[in-house]
């Protein structure tokens, strides 16, 4: 798909100047006019594009773009950019460049750049990623960016996140326990074996990448999904928080839209930026369930 | 107009610690933020949390390891704050359920830390602020506290009496970013800014993108002296092509520096003979830099960081985030190569001027965390000491605000009768090359004025601002005057500074505003327009850039981070004050007061600092 468009011919170019005399208010004529500048602009971006395509030192990204309130990019459509490459570029350093050198418009979320923060989740050559943890030089040309699949576009390559953040608070994603130490000094205890085996799923960034990749959550919008079973993970088996509270924890995921949903794809494990075993998360806990429904029997 | 009693903006570490103590407090508290909390940079924080919660360790010895650290700049007040409810706030975290690693016996382990004399560091893996951040966040949720995630906050609303110290703050003023709508926030008792670092003004640097010194550069323009600005400290392990940092955990473990001789140089060219790897972050960067400077550098760019004769196990167990960072951002494994490491800039000991409960000479304003200023750091804060900074002064600001009584603060805020007034040669004026006009934070309007009306007026003053940026069509733009300041700021006044650099860099930076002048945001779309947000935060990075530079020329002495090439001393007789910089007319006014080096049961008396 290519972001070429007929260049307006001089004809339209008057036939506005005419529009902007005849328009009634200085505000119309300074929209009629701030819109023919942009349009001036565009075309400069398109052949900057253009020159910039026939340097072979550069990498080109087909971006997806779409604005609900600004006209030509209400249509979804692909932008092509051509970024010169420097050794160990990511994907996300490509993309502030082309924004701050090719188009200040272009959007998409982003801020400690080292695989922590979880903002910069995208679909990129098919495959959910973080963009600053992804290497421009592991990807076959041309590199297509995308936001996140299954979620709500909100502008450019950025999605609703809404839904995701509802999920991982459904799940009451916080430490409890009614067996506190008397002393104001004093720790609970925690083996190291414990806390290894809580260690990945406390990983989670909360980017997004399992969710949108799970075929599941994709139909079943009130499936609770990896990340927010995981969540529930982490403190089902930490055993600080005691038994009781592991039960509870394990009704909550054996609901209707629980564990019993996940059909061991492993598409969420196969994203995850932080390597959490989020499928191996969700049968241990199916076990766990089963186990403890057995010894009501 | 929203309305609540204590409006927190920012939701790092110290803006989360600040909404729950407030709440806990019994105030009905918001959270204003321009990322989703679990965004923030705490996540980024790796080293650890500084307690002293063993036998052989006490509070005392954690506040003289931080006062000396600090190269005699701190407010021993504050620093005995921090060092005495550092360990009932750690054990706070645990008791929420945050996974610290643990020692044998399933207690919370600690680890030895640069400039420390107790090996008092508790952490979580190599990942220690991404666990606070969470467990922190947990507890909000679990809370039910009001979160406006993704609002940018714009301004402060702050009445306009000529004196600062008799203005008060009766809310913000904020973007929404997802559809470009302005609202104001009143708050009823006070507003906490917890914004975080400054970062951006570098372009080599450990912070996120949104670290843009937001909430000092809007106290700054509301009248509150902004102190020690020149105190940056440059953390001596970051990755040379990136910024991301490699944890003091590192060293602290039992990591060694070496040079492209293979020496093995923090002892071998004697920069730190007794501590070496662990001297403090000051030190250890300009080692580092000196090797680079004198060629035994690395590629003449940086040194080796080698931890493989710690073994996996150990490595795995404790650094794992390390192994990745250094084969994602760097492609080298750290179990078979040494880890190339150079100084970056990291965190800013200096900011708002606060007493030791975070209030601001302002009031219903406080600041807290990285952007605040108590002072707890001085000119160099020790590794491990910036994640109790969060959760002791959030906890205490949030009490304060919602109206429980701490006592008396024995930290000044604002003008006091003692302060000395200054003034540096600067090659070009400084601050707004228009005056004031138009910009001040503080013309919301006089004390007689309603609260809700001095609100008002600043939701219209700042709607005014985005309908102009948006307005222009043609002019300047952000990204090109914001690298402008980042490259100047990073060849100018870094590690090694010098008098004709800073007043270069002071030329540059005057350049850029007048750039800033013309600056227009080319982007129509009020959906998710982060060109209008990136633009604004440029602003702030302006008058960042300069209050550090202008401190830092000022200051002709050699202490913490600050070195002068001309200046080789500390000069106690002189220069055991705190560097004071006030919003006056749209210019910066230099100012000065003393550092407070009685503490409660001992004075600091500055000393030879070796490590």
């Amino acid at each position: 798909m290519s972001t070429q468009r007929p260049e307006p011919e001089t004809e339209t170019e008057s036939a506005e100047t005419e529009a902007e005399a005849d328009a009634e208010t200085p505000s119309e004529r300074r929209e009629a006019a701030k819109r023919r500048r942009a349009e001036r602009r565009e075309r400069e971006r398109v052949e900057e594009e253009e020159r910039a395509a026939a340097d072979a030192e550069r990498y080109h990204l087909k971006v997806f773009r779409y604005d609900p309130e600004v006209e030509g990019k209400q249509e979804p459509r692909f932008d092509d950019f051509h970024v010169p490459y420097e050794q160990g570029m990511t994907v996300l350093d490509a993309l502030i460049y082309a924004r701050d050198e090719f188009d200040v418009s272009l959007t998409f979320r982003h801020s400690c750049r080292q695989a922590i923060c979880g903002s910069d989740a995208l679909f990129v050559n098919g495959r959910q990623r973080l963009g600053c943890q992804t290497q421009l030089s592991d990807l076959d040309q041309p590199v297509r960016i995308e936001p996140l699949p299954h979620q709500e576009v909100v502008k450019d390559l950025v999605v609703d996140m809404e839904h995701f953040y509802d999920q991982m608070e459904s799940v009451e994603p916080y430490f409890q326990t009614t067996d506190r130490p008397e002393e104001e000094l004093e720790e609970q205890r925690q083996t190291r074996e414990n806390r290894e085996k809580i260690k990945t799923s406390t990983r989670c960034i909360w980017c997004g990448a399992c969710m949108s990749s799970c075929n599941i959550a994709a139909g079943d919008n009130e499936y609770l999904g990896p990340a927010a079973i995981n969540k529930a993970y982490r403190f089902a088996m930490d055993e600080r928080e005691g038994e009781e509270m592991k039960q509870r924890r394990l009704e909550i995921v054996e609901q209707e839209h629980g564990v019993w949903r996940c059909q061991t794809q492993f598409s969420c494990t196969e994203v995850c930026p932080k390597d959490i075993p989020l499928t191996e998360h969700i049968q241990e806990l199916k076990r766990e369930a089963v186990k403890s429904n057995l010894k009501f029997w | 107009m929203h309305e609540y009693d204590v409006i927190v903006v920012g939701a790092g570490g110290a803006g989360l610690r600040a909404a729950i103590a407030a709440q806990e407090a019994g105030a009905d508290v918001a959270m204003v933020t321009k990322l989703h909390p679990v965004r923030s940079h705490t996540g980024a924080a790796e080293g650890g949390i500084n307690a002293a919660l063993r036998d052989g360790d006490d509070w005392e010895m954690h506040a003289y390891d931080t006062m000396k650290g600090s190269d005699y700049l701190a407010d021993a007040p504050a620093v005995e704050a921090l060092t005495q409810e550092s360990p009932e706030e750690v054990i706070q975290l645990e008791h929420w359920g945050m996974a610290f690693s643990r020692d044998d016996d399933g207690r919370v382990s600690q680890r030895p830390f640069g400039g420390l004399s107790f090996p008092r560091t508790t952490y979580a893996g190599a990942e220690t602020g991404h666990h606070l951040l969470h467990t922190l966040y947990e507890q909000v949720v679990k809370r039910g506290i009001e979160v406006f995630d993704e609002w940018y906050v714009l301004n402060l609303a702050t009445t306009d009496e000529d004196d600062p110290d008799e203005r008060s703050c009766h809310g913000v003023v904020a973007y929404e970013t997802a559809t470009g709508n302005v609202e104001a926030f009143r708050a009823r008792d006070g507003v906490i800014l917890a914004t975080g670092g400054l970062g951006q003004v570098y372009d080599h640097t450990t912070n996120a993108v949104a670290n843009t010194g937001d909430g000092v550069a809007m106290a700054y323009r509301a009248g509150v002296p902004v102190e020690d600005m020149e105190m940056i400290q440059f953390h001596p392990t970051t990755l040379p092509s990136t910024g991301v940092l490699i944890s003091e955990g590192v060293r602290g473990e039992g990591g060694i520096l070496y040079n492209d001789d293979g020496e093995r140089f923090m002892f071998e060219h004697g920069y730190a003979n007794n501590d070496g790897e662990l001297a403090s972050r000051d030190v250890v960067s300009r080692a580092e830099l000196t090797e680079v400077n004198e060629g035994r550098g690395i590629e003449d760019e940086y040194v080796h960081l080698d931890m493989r004769h710690l073994g996996e196990e150990r490595i795995v167990d404790r650094l794992e985030n390390i192994l990745h960072l250094a084969e994602d951002f760097e492609g080298v494994d750290g179990l078979e190569e040494p880890m190339p490491v150079k100084p970056g800039q990291h965190y800013a000991m200096g900011g708002i001027e606060t007493d030791e409960f975070g209030g601001t000479c302002i009031d219903g304003l406080y600041a807290v965390g990285e952007c605040a200023c108590a002072s707890v750091h001085g000119a160099n804060r020790l590794g491990g000491n910036a994640l109790p900074e969060l959760i002791v002064f959030g906890k205490r600001a949030g009490r304060h605000v919602a109206g429980e009584d701490l006592g008396e603060p024995q930290v000044t805020a604002g003008r006091t009768p003692n302060a000395e007034t200054a003034s540096v040669d600067t090659p070009v004026s400084l601050g707004e090359p228009w005056g004031g006009e138009g910009d001040a934070v503080a013309d919301g309007g006089a004390a007689a004025d309603t609260a809700t009306a001095v609100v008002e007026r600043a939701l219209d003053r700042e709607r005014e601002r985005v309908e102009r940026l948006r307005d222009r069509d043609e002019g300047a733009q952000h990204a090109d005057i914001r690298a402008a300041v980042q490259r100047t700021m990073t060849e100018n006044v870094n590690v090694f500074r010098e008098e004709d650099a800073l007043k270069e860099a002071l030329v540059d930076i005057h350049a850029a505003r007048e750039r800033y002048r013309d600056v227009y945001v080319a982007d129509p779309s009020s959906t998710y327009n982060t060109e209008l947000i990136q633009t604004i935060e440029t602003r702030n990075l302006l008058d960042i850039a300069e209050m550090i530079t202008v401190g830092a020329l000022a200051r002709d002495e050699f202490r913490g981070a600050h070195w002068r090439k001309e200046h080789q001393e500390r000069k106690d007789d002189e220069w055991l004050k705190h560097t004071m910089v006030s919003w006056s007319d749209g210019s910066p006014e230099l100012w000065y007061k003393p550092a407070v080096l009685e503490g409660e049961a001992k004075t600091y008396e500055p000393k030879e600092r070796s490590y």
